[in-house]
């Protein structure tokens, strides 16, 4: 059992790096605790900013930090920073194009218990809606930590979500990994796992089920695979942790190969990565596609696997989606 | 004769044909502001088209970004691009000249234009500098209006905190806003005392003066411990003669064929004026 959270992860990196990196600024916004920050804090006291209760302050502060060739690392609980502070991410951040990386910590129902002013369901749909804003939810440890190192050789904004509890690793310390690009599981086996450019798409069968997910779906979504195999169903698994820019040469790739499509996330059911998904798949490869999300409401109380279970946002969920609809 | 004095009316001219041939813009504002862009950027920062890229620059926000026209019309006669081609492209289908202040342009460090991202900005930019020793400063513009922003008073709360005494931002006080006078709007009752208690020092110019704003600019230099904010106490169309000055309508009222003529005879006679001081 991993007990190791991916915000955890990203603290790891940041701390590495910021040994020789001086341009590495880490803000928060009385959000250290929850950020897994404060080692950083600690480490770093000339590198940090601490903003107080002020997510407006927070990530215009960051912009002007990146105006100054300063690589800022904000973050806030992913429901605050993706919507308290949108205008600012949209003016500050992206139009200005800076070099701020807005993290979004505790992401999607990651407080299941704490109700709705507290999960962030819409942050995909918001943050992919900028010009200019990329979008990232990695789906364990490993991933993350990849992310952040690749965040830390560009220049350009960028929003990650990241989920308060620790997740069942996907992969190992050496996860496949290319910047923007999906990684492909085939058959829910992760020995197979590579990035998009390196799949040999031929050898996989006409009949293949496409399954895309992000963030803490990614795992159910490869685990889907597994039970999917079992019954002799392929797949080919697309763990797409940049929403934005989609791969969308992936989605083809595999849609156009696939009797259906299904995709899951821990969102709203617009303007996330199903409906991305979507757009690709009518525009290029028609095929059935289904969205597992979170619903138009807001969502039962409870923890958030127990509330994942509730909505089928596992991998039997994912499976049985996969079995009704082919 | 008082160049600077001279300067901030040739400019407004400047403006006013923008506005003009463009048929938008927000002309009261870039009048009432005009002398404080021109004590920056004649006779304070350290900036120009040479050092715009220099890590030592002084850096200027824009927060009250619908006065993009006197800022373009500044930084244009600074060198940074060409007065023909800002008035004649201003507004203009595809033009880089977009009505609120646009960083793809030379010399602009930040896009604005929705109110109260300045001042938090500025102290981003005022916090790195400082982290890396450097002393150059910080400027940055608000209108009072813009004060009914929350984000503003978390910048003022922040700065204070982090006591930036290499942040200066000025509040453009004209007394107007869209709707009407700041007071009915959104009436801040002790405007310095407010900012004073968040940690700042506070002091007051006439902000349509040149030489007032020139020295409340050097007393800012003088604090040590603390951000400074100068409230500026200026006349909204201030250059514009009767017809203007001090009109809410003229927020953004984009002046007839008549009024140009009137406007620019009331800014040459004053400009004259000013030759002869």
């Amino acid at each position: 059992m991993n007990n190791i959270p991916n915000r955890k992860a990203i603290c790891d990196v940041l701390l590495e790096k910021a040994k020789t990196d001086k341009d590495i600024v880490v803000l928060c916004s009385d959000s250290r605790g929850s950020a897994s920050m404060a080692p950083f804090f600690d480490a770093f006291p000339k590198q940090s900013v601490e903003v107080g209760i002020a997510e407006q302050n927070l990530v215009s502060i960051s912009a002007g930090l990146a105006k100054c060739g300063k690589k800022a690392f904000c973050f806030s609980p992913a429901s605050f920073i993706s919507t308290r502070s949108y205008e600012q991410a949209k003016v500050d951040v992206a139009y200005s194009n800076t070099n701020v990386k807005l993290v979004g910590i505790s992401g999607g129902i990651s407080y299941g218990e704490l109700g709705m002013s507290h999960h962030s369901a819409q942050d995909i749909a918001a943050m992919s809606s900028i010009p200019n804003m990329r979008v990232y939810l990695p789906g364990d440890r490993f991933q993350t930590a990849k992310l952040i190192e690749a965040f830390l050789t560009d220049e350009k904004p960028a929003y990650v979500r990241v989920g308060r509890n620790p997740v069942e690793d996907i992969y190992e310390a050496d996860c496949p990994f290319v910047m923007d690009e999906a990684t492909v599981v085939t058959d829910g086996n992760v020995k197979t796992a590579a990035p998009s450019s390196q799949v040999n798409w031929d050898v996989l069968p006409e009949d293949l089920v496409t399954i895309v997910a992000c963030g803490e779906m990614a795992r159910p979504a490869v685990l889907a695979g597994a039970l999917l195999a079992e019954k002799g169903i392929r797949t080919a698994v697309l763990d797409m942790y940049c929403v934005k820019p989609l791969d969308k040469t992936a989605v083809i790739a595999a849609a156009s190969r696939s009797s259906l499509v299904v995709t899951a996330e821990e969102h709203a059911p617009f303007g996330g990565l199903g409906s991305m998904v979507s757009q690709v798949v009518g525009a290029n490869c028609p095929v059935k596609t289904i969205n597992l999300a979170l619903p138009d409401a807001p969502v039962i109380t409870g923890k958030s696997q127990a509330v994942f279970d509730y909505y089928g946002l596992n991998a039997e969920g994912i499976a049985g989606t996969v079995c009704e609809n082919r | 004769m008082n160049q600077l004095k001279v300067k901030a009316f040739e400019l407004r001219q400047v403006v006013l044909d923008m506005i003009v041939r463009s048929g938008g813009g927000h002309i009261g504002g870039d009048f009432s502001v005009m002398e404080t862009l021109v004590a920056l950027y004649y006779n304070q920062m350290n900036i120009s088209p040479e050092n715009m890229d220099d890590k030592d620059r002084d850096y200027f926000v824009m927060s009250k970004g619908h006065s993009v026209e006197s800022y373009y019309a500044v930084l244009a006669d600074r060198g940074f691009f060409s007065t023909e081609q800002v008035v004649n492209e201003f507004s203009t289908f595809g033009s880089k000249f977009i009505g609120h202040p646009n960083n793809k342009l030379p010399g602009i460090e930040m896009n604005s234009g929705s109110l109260g991202h300045g001042l938090p900005v500025c102290i981003g930019i005022a916090l790195a500098n400082r982290m890396d020793g450097r002393k150059n400063r910080v400027y940055t513009v608000m209108g009072d209006g813009e004060l009914a922003e929350g984000s503003v008073w978390e910048g003022f709360m922040a700065a204070g905190h982090y006591k930036l005494a290499n942040l200066c931002a000025v509040v453009d006080c004209n007394g107007l806003q869209i709707s009407g006078t700041t007071e009915q709007v959104m009436n801040h009752t002790k405007l310095a005392d407010q900012i004073r208690s968040f940690g700042w020092h506070v002091t007051d110019a006439d902000g349509n003066d040149i030489d007032k704003m020139i020295a409340a600019f050097e007393e800012a230099k003088t604090v040590s411990d603390r951000p400074t904010c100068i409230i500026a106490h200026t006349v909204k169309g201030f250059g514009g003669g009767a017809l203007m000055e001090n009109q809410a309508a003229w927020h953004h009222h984009v002046p007839t064929k008549e009024e140009y003529d009137q406007i620019t005879a009331e800014l040459k006679a004053r400009k004259e004026a000013a030759e002869h001081e």
